[in-house]
Order: structure tokens, then C-alpha cells, then sequence
């Protein structure tokens, strides 16, 4: 069959296999990294870097690290070559620090009951297999009132200063609470923005554009010196809660301009068939404008989400102790000085591990609604 | 009124027959809107003016007027001392924050757009490696950057007496990187018309080029003519002034250098830490500005018979720059707002002199935040009208 003697009328020689260059890895490896002498040159380059690299940052990190110590002579004196390798110990020995803060020890199975519950809660908004979802959804708008009751206690709970929060917990408390009401109040200001009404226009744009001109960290000043001027005398009115309205406050401007881009991308023949159904604004709004919107405006929704949790950190310039406020005073510690890198990696874990989450579900989010072609 | 009646409602109440039609409901809803707007605005002010007699506060601005009485650091622009006037301190300030804005935006922008088009590379290692720099870096709170890279700086590198040293005139130390400042003399005047005017040419130049190229399809070497001319026409001045440049080189005296610009650490950490944390947002609006151009763009210019680096200049570019520029300027507004964090590592910009020393110091929060306010306001506005300018300019024009 194969004998290459063997003559074959025009068109009707079988195909031969491709050569072996162009498949398998070795195909792959021509075509990927060594396609030009530029690609080859970038490709060495990329191996050196790796190569000088990883392997340090690998052993820094975790070979040569130390992780139980008492103090930072202690870990030092245990490390082949004292400060050559990460000490995990300090990061162990403040651990709840970073979690809690310094709310009250007695009280922290508050703080874990709400972080329970939160999952619970966030379960079955994201999940949309989940059994029993609509009471979930009823439970999760109840959710943030059940969390603030535990976390700040009265109503037979012990009650805990807001300034005694702090941590992770802290930034979880700041990210959420941005999350779930800014998210609403956003597509009111960019409904208001869209909306025939000249005040209510009119206003929300001016909302919008002043909040989005000027830096969150002027607005968080603004919380912590001058808002209590704006209240009635005598007024008192807790710190965190004032950042919390701002920082709402702040997202919802950037969501606000996000959906005014989806509202824009809904041709006008959707609104012209709500119209002749019959629907009233808000039906109409409900049932066929605002699920086509949104849906659009996930990724931009879901950017500004990741926007706030990260900008949770800016209260730490206000004095709040969020764990970077946290890691920034256990540096000042005589006994840990020194290890700024440990914190600060620590913490960016920790933001990388939440955000890069979020962005991943959004992309899994907008595959799973794409109903287009 | 006409509308109401025409409309049956099939109530007999007149006030919710009023109520369904839409005009007049819309009109209730807005004038109910801005009377609760109204009353909460008067309720707050008159809080504030309460508030303030409380305490014995005036609200005046004539603190600008007053000695600040505090040392800012770096104020490579203008000479400042803590003799000088708040009013000078905040200037010092602003113009901390347009260096630190316009240094982030150059340096973001060509990492960005390095990056970007990496990220387009065919070449699989290069793109992941880029990839996950990408999204290690942005899933990172700026502040945290910031702070690292302050940390780095100020613990890695040598004191000043063991300062690594480039040619002899670049001391790079914990205390900064210190550089040759340029000292001009008493004509330079002269070179700065030169400029001026070559810009002016070179402007009218292109516009004519332009005009001709558009007529006849002669085309000139507009670039190099103009930078020619630039170089030129400066350079020529420069000579004719007599040479009014001398440099000034950083010495080391005592426990630091003396003379030079000192680029302070506080500088250095918040403008890389800016610049590269907004490269990975910029890198991703590259990325999708070239990829939103069609295949079909490039295979019309082949087609056409264009060169594939006039392809790419006449043909992707404009149109990939179409989609870029808005969401770049953005951007560019994010990094002027993110300067703001420069409090943070005692970077002395508008929020940390105005914001934060003066409003201790003379206890006008009021004041001190209107002005930091009305700062940044105007300068998204500023930003916000280019962008509509460029937008209008470069809209397609559909049939």
C-alpha cells in the first residue's frame, strides 16, 4: 500500500500525515514561542527571567521561611542566612489581629457567626441552583440588618464600639455593606440621569459628575472632619457609619455610569414594546429594561465592585485599622520591626484571593447569560 | 389643563385623577424633589452656621493670608520655606500634584502600551508572563503598592555614603535619587521664544501639509521637517543667547548630597507605584482598542497596497485610538485622583498641604476641604471637556 513506487491517479493520493514540526509540542513550540527570531529572542528572554526569578522568591517565600518563632531575633537566628528568608511566625502571632481587630475576645463568635451567615446569604444570590432560593434572596435583603445587630450588639447583645472593629473583618464589614447598597442606589441616580424629568436629571448629573471628580479620599475626609458641621448640634454620629454612607455614596456614582451605559445599549423598540403592552414605568423598568441592562453592564458592575474592595484600604488615612492600618501598627512593635515585606504580601493575598475571585465569577456570569450568537 | 381632561381616569377623585396622568404627575414629582432638596439644603446650612458659632469659628479664607509655618520637603518648582504664606504652601502643593499627575500619566502610558501590545504577542510565555503580572497587580489595593514600594526604597537602598553612583552626577540613596538640575541664565529667555516659535511653525507647517496633501496627494515629511525645525530652531537660539546653561551636581557633604534636584523617596515610591498599577489598566484598554479592530481593516489595506507599517498607522491606529482614548482618559483622571494617596507615604501634594497641615494647623475644615474640592473638580472638568472634544472630533461619521 505504501510503496512509494505506486502511481495514483491525479487527486486520489491518500494525504500524508503533516510533517512532525508542524504538530505535537514540537509543532506547538515552533509555532508559539519560536515563530520569528524576535519571538525566539523574547522567548530566551522570558526563560532567564523565570529562571533568575522564581526560584529565589519560591525559597524566600516558603522553602527557607521560618513559621513559629517568638520574636524577629529568634526567627532570624533560625534562618541559614539571617533576613533571607520570610519569617511567617510574625503573621502567625498576629493572626486574629488581622481577622478581628480589636474587637472584644469574649465577643468574636459574633464576628464568625455574621461571616457564616454572610455566606450563607451570598450563596444563594450567586448560585442560582440553590433550593429554596427565594427565601434565600428574602434572607440575604435581611441579611445586612441581622449582621449590624450581631457585630454592633444592644438588644440584649453586649454592645461593641464601632471603633473596636478592625482587620479583615473590618474591610469585609466596608466591602459588603458598599456592595449591597450601592448597587440599588446606582441604578436610581442612572434611571434619574436617563429620565425626562429636567430636575431629577439634573440633579443626579450633578451628583454623579461631582462625586466622580473628586478623590474618595477627600470625601473620606470630609466624613471624618467636617460632616458632623452638616448635623444638627448635638448629634452624634458614629465614624464608621459616616464612611460607610460615603463610600456608598462614592460606588454608586461609578455604578450609576456603568448602567447608564448598558440603559443607553437598549434600543428604543424595547421600551416602545413595554409601552404597548400596557406596562406601567416600573413594571416596564422590572421586567424588560433593567434585566437586558444589567446583564450588559456585569463586567463594568462587577469592575466597580472590585474598585470598592479595594479602596476599602483609603480609611486606614483616616485612622481606621483596616489590615493594612493592622500590619502598619504591628510593624511599629520593637519586637517585629522589620518584616514589612511578610505584611504586605500577606495582605495582598488576601485582596488578590477576593478580587481575582470576583473578576472570575463575573466572566463565568457573563457566559452564562450571553445569549447571543 | 386641556391634557387632564382629555384623559379618563375613571376616578371622580381630583387629586388622583391628577395623579395618573403622566404630565402633571411628572411635574408633582420634580417640584416634591426640589422642595425636599431645598428644606435639606437649608437645614444643613443653617446646621453648619450653628455649629460653627459654636465653636467660635468664622468662615473666611483670610488663613491663606497667614505664615504656614511648616517645612514641606519637596518643592522642586518653586522655592517654598515654612515662612511663607498657606496660601504659597498650597500652591507648592498643586503643583506637587500636577509633577506627580503628569510623570504617572507619561510613565503609566508607555508601560501600559508596551504591555498591551505583549499581551497581543503570539508569543505564549510572553503573554502569560505578562498576563499574570497583569492581574497580580491590579487585584492589589494601590495604597498597598504604594506602601510596598515606599518600604523598598527606603530599607533596599544604600545611605547616602555608599550611594550607588551612574556617571559620576546620578546618586541613587534612601534619601532619593539625586540628579543634575539644569541652572539657566539671566538670557534664557531668548531660547524659550525659540521654542516657542518653532512650535508655532511647525503647527502652521502641518496644517499646510496637511491641506496640500489633501489636494494634490503630495505628501512631506511633516515629522521630520518639524522635528528638524524644533531641534533647529532651539538649538540656534540656545547658541545666539550665549549658552545661558550651567548644571548643578549633586555633591555629598555631611551626612547628605548638597546641590542637584533631590527626587525624594516619597516621589519616587508613589510614582512607580502609580504608574505601573495604572500600566495594568491601560495594558488591557491597548488590548482591546486593537483587537476591536476587524481583520478585515488590514486585509483592505493590503488590498489596497499599502506597506504593512503604513497599514498599521494610517489604517488600525487611528481607528484603534477611536476606541482607546476615552476610557485612557479615564485613566489619566484616576492617576491624578490616586495622587491624592501620596498622604499616605508624606508625599506633600494638595490633599496632604492644604488638606491636611494647614487644616490642623488652623482648624477651617470648611475652607480647606472647598478648596480641595473645587481642585479636583476642575480638574476632571478640564480633563472631562478634552475628552468630549477628542470624541466629537474623531466620532465616525455615519451616512
Amino acid at each position: 500500500m505504501t510503496d512509494a513506487s505506486q502511481n495514483y491517479e491525479t487527486g486520489q493520493h491518500p494525504d500524508l500525515p503533516p510533517p512532525l514540526s508542524e504538530v505535537g509540542i514540537l509543532g506547538w513550540l515552533k509555532h508559539n514561542l519560536f515563530s520569528s527570531p524576535l519571538n525566539t529572542v523574547m522567548t530566551i528572554l522570558a526563560i532567564w527571567f523565570l529562571w533568575a526569578f522564581i526560584p529565589p522568591v519560591l525559597d524566600w517565600m516558603l522553602f527557607d521561611a521560618v513559621w513559629s518563632a517568638d520574636s524577629r531575633k529568634e526567627c532570624w537566628a533560625l534562618m541559614e542566612e539571617p533576613e533571607g528568608a520570610a519569617c511567617w511566625a510574625f503573621i502567625k502571632s498576629r493572626f486574629s489581629l488581622f481577622i478581628y481587630g480589636f474587637y472584644p475576645e469574649a465577643s468574636r463568635w459574633r464576628v464568625d457567626l455574621s461571616f457564616v451567615l454572610l455566606v450563607l446569604a451570598v450563596l444563594p444570590v450567586l448560585v442560582d441552583k440553590m433550593p429554596g432560593r427565594k427565601f434565600g434572596l428574602i434572607y440575604a435583603i435581611a441579611f445586612p440588618f441581622i449582621a449590624g445587630w450581631l457585630l454592633v450588639g444592644g438588644l440584649g447583645l453586649e454592645p461593641v464600639e464601632t471603633d473596636q472593629f478592625g482587620g479583615i473583618m473590618l474591610t469585609i464589614i466596608i466591602g459588603v455593606t458598599g456592595i449591597s447598597f450601592s448597587l440599588p442606589l446606582g441604578i436610581l441616580l442612572a434611571l434619574g440621569r436617563r429620565s425626562s424629568m429636567p430636575v431629577l436629571k439634573m440633579l443626579s448629573i450633578m451628583f454623579i459628575e461631582f462625586i466622580r471628580g473628586v478623590p474618595l479620599i477627600a470625601l473620606l475626609f470630609i466624613a471624618s472632619s467636617m460632616l458632623n458641621f452638616f448635623l444638627p448640634p448635638g448629634t452624634v454620629f458614629d465614624l464608621l457609619l459616616r464612611v460607610l454612607i460615603m463610600v456608598t455614596l462614592f460606588s454608586a456614582a461609578y455604578i450609576a455610569e456603568v448602567i447608564r451605559g448598558g440603559l443607553q445599549a437598549i434600543p428604543r423598540g424595547q421600551y416602545e414594546a413595554a409601552d404597548s403592552l400596557g406596562l406601567n414605568f416600573a413594571k416596564a423598568q422590572i421586567l424588560i429594561i433593567m434585566p437586558q441592562a444589567l446583564k450588559i453592564s456585569i463586567p463594568g458592575i462587577v469592575n466597580s465592585f472590585i474598585g470598592l474592595f479595594k479602596d476599602t484600604t483609603l480609611v486606614l488615612i483616616i485612622g481606621m485599622l483596616d489590615p493594612l492600618g493592622i500590619g502598619r501598627a504591628s510593624l511599629a512593635d520593637a519586637d517585629w520591626s522589620g518584616l514589612a515585606r511578610e505584611v504586605y504580601l500577606f495582605i495582598a493575598m488576601f485582596f488578590f484571593i477576593c478580587c481575582f475571585g470576583m473578576a472570575r465569577y463575573s466572566l463565568y456570569l457573563e457566559k452564562k447569560l450571553h445569549t447571543g450568537h | 389643563m386641556a391634557a387632564i381632561s382629555e384623559t379618563d381616569t375613571g376616578t371622580s377623585n381630583p387629586l388622583l385623577r391628577l395623579w395618573r396622568d403622566k404630565e402633571t404627575r411628572s411635574v408633582i414629582i420634580q417640584i416634591v424633589t426640589m422642595v425636599v432638596i431645598l428644606t435639606a439644603v437649608v437645614l444643613l446650612l443653617r446646621n453648619v452656621v450653628i455649629n460653627l458659632e459654636a465653636v467660635g469659628k468664622t468662615f473666611s479664607f483670610d488663613f491663606f493670608f497667614y505664615p504656614a509655618g511648616y517645612d514641606i520637603t519637596f518643592s522642586p518648582i518653586i522655592e517654598y520655606s515654612s515662612r511663607d504664606t498657606h496660601l504659597r504652601a498650597a500652591v507648592v502643593g498643586l503643583l506637587n500634584t500636577f509633577l506627580i499627575a503628569i510623570c504617572g500619566i507619561v510613565l503609566s502610558t508607555i508601560m501600559g502600551f508596551t504591555m498591551g501590545i505583549l499581551r497581543l504577542s503570539s508569543n505564549w510565555l510572553v503573554n502569560r508572563l505578562v498576563y499574570c503580572f497583569l492581574e497580580f497587580t491590579r487585584n492589589i489595593p494601590v495604597l498597598l503598592h504604594i506602601l510596598f514600594i515606599h518600604g523598598l526604597v527606603v530599607t533596599l537602598l544604600p545611605v547616602p555614603k555608599n550611594a550607588l553612583v551612574f556617571t559620576d552626577s546620578f546618586f541613587l540613596t534612601n534619601r532619593g535619587f539625586f540628579v543634575p538640575l539644569p541652572v539657566w541664565g539671566p538670557t534664557a529667555w531668548i531660547v524659550a521664544l525659540g521654542l516657542a516659535a518653532a512650535i508655532v511653525f511647525v503647527f502652521f507647517f502641518a496644517r499646510w501639509a496637511k491641506k496640500v496633501q489633501d489636494e494634490t496627494g503630495k505628501i512631506y515629511p511633516v515629522f521630520l521637517i518639524s522635528l528638524g525645525a524644533i531641534i533647529g530652531v532651539t538649538g540656534l537660539a540656545f547658541l545666539a543667547a550665549g549658552m545661558p546653561l550651567t548644571w548643578s551636581y549633586p555633591e555629598l557633604k555631611g551626612f547628605n548630597f548638597k546641590g542637584g534636584l533631590a527626587l525624594k523617596p516619597e516621589f519616587i515610591a508613589l510614582w512607580l507605584a502609580l504608574s505601573y498599577y495604572t500600566s495594568c489598566f491601560i495594558a488591557e484598554i491597548v488590548r482591546a482598542g486593537i483587537l476591536a479592530i476587524s481583520h478585515g481593516q488590514t486585509e483592505a489595506a493590503y488590498a489596497l497596497g499599502l506597506r504593512p507599517n503604513r497599514t498599521l498607522q494610517l489604517v488600525i491606529i487611528p481607528q484603534a485610538l477611536r476606541v482607546i482614548v476615552p476610557p485612557l482618559t479615564s485613566q489619566y483622571l484616576n492617576v491624578t485622583k490616586n495622587s491624592s494617596l501620596a498622604i499616605a507615604i508624606g508625599y506633600m501634594d494638595i490633599v496632604a498641604t492644604v488638606g491636611g497641615i494647614t487644616l490642623m494647623q488652623t482648624g477651617k475644615e470648611m475652607e480647606t476641604m472647598i478648596v480641595v474640592l473645587l481642585v479636583y473638580l476642575s480638574i476632571s472638568l478640564v480633563i472631562s471637556a478634552f475628552m468630549n472634544w477628542y470624541n466629537k472630533r474623531m466620532a465616525l461619521v455615519e451616512r
